[in-house]
């Protein structure tokens, strides 16, 4: 399995607050992963494996699981089939270095909270119930804000932002976190166009940093630009590879078939 | 208005002042907790549950404060769930199955306190007796409220993360099922005071309106426990001191001083106001 992913390793992965050694590659590998539904299969033997540095789109119809398969790489869905690795250990729960960022649809962006508030929140894993909010930890804030570009808006409350800012906040919220892998349910949707080509810049930005980059996209034309690998789902797998491989017209046809997603 | 200090002077005044304070203030602080769960309709359904369980325990043991409380949870519980069962063995969502339960639940109550030739406990349940409290009544409300504001205090940090977006709380590692027990916990304790403060008709008012007031002025989800508390408190002890020299029911006064409340922060907020430039941006 080993070898379906090349060593890109160009740089050094940057872990925010410490713990920098990194004596392995940091890997995800996931194996014959399936999700079932009471009665409906949600997802059947997903298998690929990717490290830090590479970006992935998840691509597939309505209704193929991409969204199922972010929530099971965050470990919010227990119990399904197979095995996900994160560094060669299985994951059972979740972790720090895992962030999953909803669709900004999900979210009540009249919550009373700033943006300061919500990149604060990535903290959580590091402070529990009660350890006080030291230094260290406004510190990797200001970071992350600053890295977002978010430092004049911090302020503010987080339904003022336009969609691209709101997409940054999260980012910001999982850089916050000192995620490893950001698992974003489609990031580019409702951005205009400047904010989609910032984003972009963004994720190359991310995994540059050595951040491993999982997102579900629909928007077919812009995948070439903004992902190395893709995995085309569609409940089971079609193809995973290289963007430059396996996005091909054929592979991109028996996803989007005209028939339904198959069920069984 | 010499009568009026009279009566203040009287035990009983300084009770029902002090029930005004502490219940007030344990209901605001928790209806920060409704609003931001959106909870405010089940809230509602689950005062109204409240009443059968009471007047099945006062059936069963005689009225104490302990087995009306024994008996609100249990029914809470037999509703809650119920409605879950009934959902999930059936093809009605759990909104209908617990309109259906509660109701009917509620109707039984009315019966039962009914023909235990009950009816004026029934009014106090109904409506609330807040003016009639004893002493023990007083430490119980007192001992339910440190729990609510310390159980909810200790909690903030996971709770307000889980409020936000219960998928990023459990992907961080917010224990979503132990807030969820301990949360329901709380809001069923409270329900009791309130219960006994406005009775089960308007106790959803005490656990709504007072964070919803605050909801209109601040951007803090932090601020909305206190300012709710302190909303919550100010509103009912304003209440005590308006409805004796009117003549009318502490209850109610509660009620409608916390909607006045409500409507000043609708119409006057800086930020969420009708007022307000930034409305429909901000």
């Amino acid at each position: 399995m080993s070898a379906a992913v090349p060593h890109v390793h160009t740089k050094e992965h940057v872990c925010w607050g410490g713990g920098c050694e990194h004596t392995q590659h940091h890997r995800l590998e996931v194996v014959d992963l399936s999700v079932q539904y009471q009665e409906v299969r949600a997802l059947e033997k997903i298998n690929f494996a990717t490290e830090c540095g590479r970006s992935m789109a998840l691509i597939g119809p309505n209704g193929a699981g991409k969204s199922t398969l972010l929530k099971s790489l965050a470990g919010l869905i227990p119990g399904g089939g197979g095995k996900i690795l994160w560094r060669g250990k299985p994951l059972t729960r979740s972790s720090h270095e895992i962030a999953y960022l909803p669709q900004r649809g999900d979210v009540d962006w009249n919550f009373p909270i700033t943006v300061r508030g919500l990149v604060e929140m990535g903290r959580y894993p590091n402070l529990g119930w009660w350890r006080q909010y030291s230094r260290h930890d406004e510190e990797i804030v200001e970071r992350a804000l600053k890295s977002m570009e978010l430092c004049d808006l911090e302020d503010r409350q987080i339904s003022a932002l336009s969609g691209g800012q709101q997409q940054r906040a999260f980012i910001a919220r999982a850089l916050a976190q000192e995620a490893h892998v950001l698992l974003l349910d489609e990031p580019f949707t409702g951005l205009d166009k400047p904010a989609q080509e910032n984003l972009s810049r963004l994720f190359k930005e991310l995994t540059a940093e050595g951040r491993l980059l999982i997102a579900s996209h629909h928007d077919l034309q812009t995948v070439a630009g903004n992902f190395d690998d893709v995995l085309l789902i569609r409940r089971h797998q079609i193809a995973f590879g290289p963007v430059a491989e396996v996005f091909t017209p054929s592979n991109i046809a028996s996803a989007y078939g005209n028939s339904e997603p198959r069920t069984e | 208005m010499s009568t009026f200090t009279d009566f203040l002077a009287e035990p009983i005044a300084k009770r029902t002042l002090m029930a005004c304070l502490m219940i007030g203030f344990a209901n605001g602080f928790v209806s920060a907790f409704v609003v931001l769960r959106k909870d405010a309709l089940k809230i509602g359904t689950l005062s109204h549950s409240l009443l059968p369980g009471i007047a099945l325990a006062v059936l069963i043991g005689g009225l104490t404060q302990w087995s009306a409380l024994a008996g609100a949870i249990f029914a809470a519980l037999i509703v809650g769930l119920g409605s879950i069962f009934l959902s999930r063995t059936s093809r009605l969502d759990q909104d209908t199955a617990m309109g259906v339960l509660y109701t009917t639940a509620f109707a039984g109550g009315v019966l039962i306190l009914k023909n235990l030739d009950m009816r004026q406990k029934l009014d106090e349940w109904l409506f609330g007796s807040i003016v009639g409290m004893a002493d023990s009544d007083l430490w119980i409300a007192f001992g339910i409220s440190a729990i609510a504001v310390i159980t909810l205090t200790a909690l903030q940090r996971p709770l307000l993360i889980y409020l936000f977006e219960p998928n990023i709380a459990a992907s961080l590692g917010v224990p979503v099922r132990l807030l969820n027990y301990a949360t329901f916990a709380v809001t069923i304790l409270v329900l009791i005071s309130s219960l006994q403060a406005v009775g089960c008709i308007l106790s959803v008012g005490l656990m709504v309106a007072p964070a919803a007031t605050v909801y209109l002025l601040t951007n803090n989800a932090r601020t909305l426990f206190w300012g709710g508390g302190i909303i919550g408190a100010v509103g009912s002890v304003a209440a005590f001191f308006l409805s004796y020299p009117l003549g009318w029911s502490v209850s109610a006064t509660i009620i409608v001083v916390l909607g006045v409340f409500f409507v000043i922060a609708y119409v006057f907020s800086p930020k969420y106001g009708l007022f307000s430039r930034r409305r429909g941006v901000a």
